[in-house]
């Protein structure tokens, strides 16, 4: 503004200057003002992450690799299974400790999908439900979704500091969404007759939810936490730049050496788990019809010891 | 006409619906200053769904509501367990004020009193069968063995025995309604509301079903609204038709009456194409006595083939085809009165002015 320019009626826009950047920027001084409040919650969720990769790493990778195999085949079928077992198998020849890092991106994405879940599900159901909720919170999506990660990295880390925790946040920002917007799509195309032949026979509204709209919507709300998993994934290399550790990690400091081969086997982990959870989920999504109307312990490793079982 | 003389179960009172979002004030409008629909259209942009409709159902009738599609047929019926709310007017069920009732004694009745079966089943797909048909039970809490007994009970009445562990996309459109017919007395409701529930089936099966649904009326007695579009059906079916037109009931009576006595031109198109046959009386055509006997000089008429006042055309014609003679009616044996055989076939086309001036 001390610009000897002076305001010009045709470009009133470089002339004025509001300051909004500096008065963005104090969200990082009210951030680091605070840091106090935020420390025991995030002790609780870095607790939680670092329990789950733990108790990743400590199953021996075989046993792993098996657990895999046989939840692939009770999610999606012997085909699937088959496909997981052998990407599993690639995965931990890529390289000496590619598995142990693979589990460790596995458990934040772990992370990251459960507490979308908990947030997205019932946010989408409120917005399935309310036509005033979903235009609000649509432009807060469409921010989450589009605007760079490295605009809220900085923030995050100010607030709770580098770690798993912050790596988890801005994978929730990013990943979310998805959720939310197809939870909101399928409540919405419930079968209307069939929600209200339940309202003739008497169920309150939280019966329709939970007995009709909800088991009707779940195909869709599958494909949705199928986006998320994915979406976590892709933001694995960039939460790695707030000292997360794992596949996204050794990308980014083969990036930094310029070691292309070591980028590439990290890049290809990231790659090979992404489609491991994209086919075990896209399994899970399917409708009943699809199924045959089989329930789920009626098919793949359950249902077969079921079987022996019932024989004897 | 069954019941007709005996309490209401369902009374309705200058019910009307309009929607639109100036719906209050249309009705003002409507009330004050009579405005038809066309002008409630206009004026307010809203729609008249039903107008001032006033009907009462009997314990055990059966009542048909025939109207073509838009006719407001669908919105009336729901406004008996209250899925739609009316803009004025009352609605009883066996003396209760349905839009006086909160939220948790609608859905008691809705659940207990009240059965729907619907035009596009509305089944839910997740759902067995035996699921589907114990929902209504299954909301209200009861029991997990007597809700199943009810619906196996149920299942059995409508023929579905061995399907109960199937799911509805593995059923046929026939069977499918059934299960909709097994949902709807599954918790042995005192009311069934009928929302065109065979109009989505093939003719053949749509007979079949209404069958079944006869004989299953016929022994379990339930209060019945019964939508249709179908004038055939409404006759098989109904103790009573009230005839739909733009939201209003322009006829209500049984079917002989609404068949012989059209009220309108709009009824009097409908049914035209009814066959009489088993509609009319023999006490509707026939020619009185003295009339006859005035007209032709007394006869001798122990050889006549014998009726009685209550026997369908459909009857007359099986008697007079044997013979030459007309048909005597008589009432506790004492003849009353003769239908000739050109006042049966009259009669047949539905010409039934005035028995006298057939012409011989």
């Amino acid at each position: 503004m001390s610009d000897a320019q002076g305001f010009n009626i045709l470009d009133p826009f470089s002339s004025i200057d509001l300051g909004l950047a500096d008065s963005a920027d104090g969200v990082k001084q009210w951030a680091i003002a605070n840091r106090g409040i935020i420390q025991p919650i995030k002790k609780f969720f870095n607790e939680m992450i670092v329990g789950i990769d733990t108790a990743l790493n400590a199953v021996p990778p075989l046993i792993m690799l098996l657990l895999l195999v046989l939840v692939a085949w009770q999610a999606a079928g012997r085909r699937v299974a088959i496909l997981v077992a052998i990407a599993m198998t690639v995965l931990g020849f890529l390289a000496p400790n590619a598995w142990g890092l693979a589990m460790t991106t596995l458990a934040i994405v772990v992370s990251s999908v459960i507490l979308c879940f908990f947030i997205g599900l019932p946010l989408g159901v409120l917005a399935g439900k309310n036509d005033r909720f979903e235009a609000v919170i649509r432009p807060v999506l469409d921010t989450m979704q589009t605007i760079p990660a490295f605009v809220y990295l900085v923030p995050v880390v100010m607030l709770i500091g580098i770690g798993n925790v912050s790596g988890v946040i801005v994978t929730i920002i990013f990943a979310l969404p998805p959720l939310i917007r197809l939870t909101s799509l399928g409540i919405r195309g419930v079968n209307a007759s069939v929600v209200e032949a339940a309202k003739a026979f008497g169920a309150s509204p939280r019966q329709i939810l939970f007995k009709v709209e909800l088991p009707l919507a779940t195909p869709t709300i599958l494909a949705g936490v199928n986006q998320t998993i994915m979406l976590s994934l892709s933001m694995v290399v960039i939460a790695s730049m707030i000292s997360v550790k794992g596949l996204g990690n050794e990308v980014l400091r083969a990036m930094g050496r310029l070691d292309a081969g070591k980028a590439l086997i990290g890049g290809l982990g990231i790659v090979i788990l992404a489609i491991v959870l994209d086919r075990i989920t896209q399994g899970m999504g399917q409708s009943g019809r699809e199924r045959g109307h089989r329930h789920w312990w009626q098919g793949g490793p359950i249902g077969l010891v079921l079987r022996v079982v019932g024989k004897n | 006409m069954a019941g007709t003389q005996d309490e209401a179960v369902i009374d309705c009172r200058n019910l009307w619906k309009i929607f639109g979002r100036r719906a209050d004030e249309a009705m003002k409008a409507v009330q004050e200053q009579g405005l038809g629909k066309l002008e409630v259209r206009d004026q307010f942009d809203c729609v008249v769904g039903v107008q001032d409709a006033t009907f009462t159902v009997g314990r055990g009738e059966i009542f048909c509501i025939m109207g073509l599609s838009g006719s407001g047929k669908s919105t009336l019926i729901r406004h008996v367990n209250r899925l739609i709310e009316p803009t004025s007017g009352q609605l009883f069920i066996e003396g209760q004020d349905v839009n006086r009732l909160n939220a948790r004694d609608l859905r008691e009745v809705r659940a207990e009193k009240i059965g729907m079966v619907f035009q596009n089943m509305a089944l839910m797909p997740h759902r067995t069968v035996l699921d589907n048909v114990s929902f209504s039970q299954e909301v209200r809490g009861h029991d997990a063995k007597e809700r199943r007994e009810n619906a196996m009970r149920a299942i059995d009445a409508v023929d579905l025995n061995g399907w109960d562990q199937k799911y509805p996309d593995e059923l046929s459109g026939g069977m499918q309604q059934r299960v909709g017919l097994a949902r709807a007395i599954a918790a042995d409701p005192s009311i069934l509301l009928m929302d065109e529930p065979f109009s989505a089936l093939d003719p053949l099966i749509r007979r079949q079903l209404q069958d079944k649904f006869m004989s299953l009326s016929a022994e379990m007695k339930k209060t019945t609204l019964f939508i249709t579009h179908d004038l055939d059906e409404a006759i098989r079916i109904g103790d009573r038709i009230a005839i739909m037109k733009d939201g209003a009931l322009v006829q209500v009576g049984t079917p002989e009456d609404i068949v012989t006595n059209p009220v309108d031109e709009y009824v009097a198109d409908f049914v035209a194409g009814i066959s009489k046959l088993e509609l009319v009386s023999a006490g509707k055509i026939m020619e009185p006595l003295a009339a006859y006997e005035k007209r032709a000089g007394p006869v001798d008429h122990e050889k006549w083939p014998e009726a009685h006042p209550e026997h369908s055309l459909d009857d007359l014609v099986n008697l007079s085809i044997a013979t030459q003679h007309p048909v005597m009616v008589k009432v506790d044996g004492k003849p009353i009165g003769v239908v000739t055989k050109n006042a049966l076939l009259r009669g047949i086309q539905g010409d039934l002015d005035d028995p006298a001036s057939v012409k011989h």
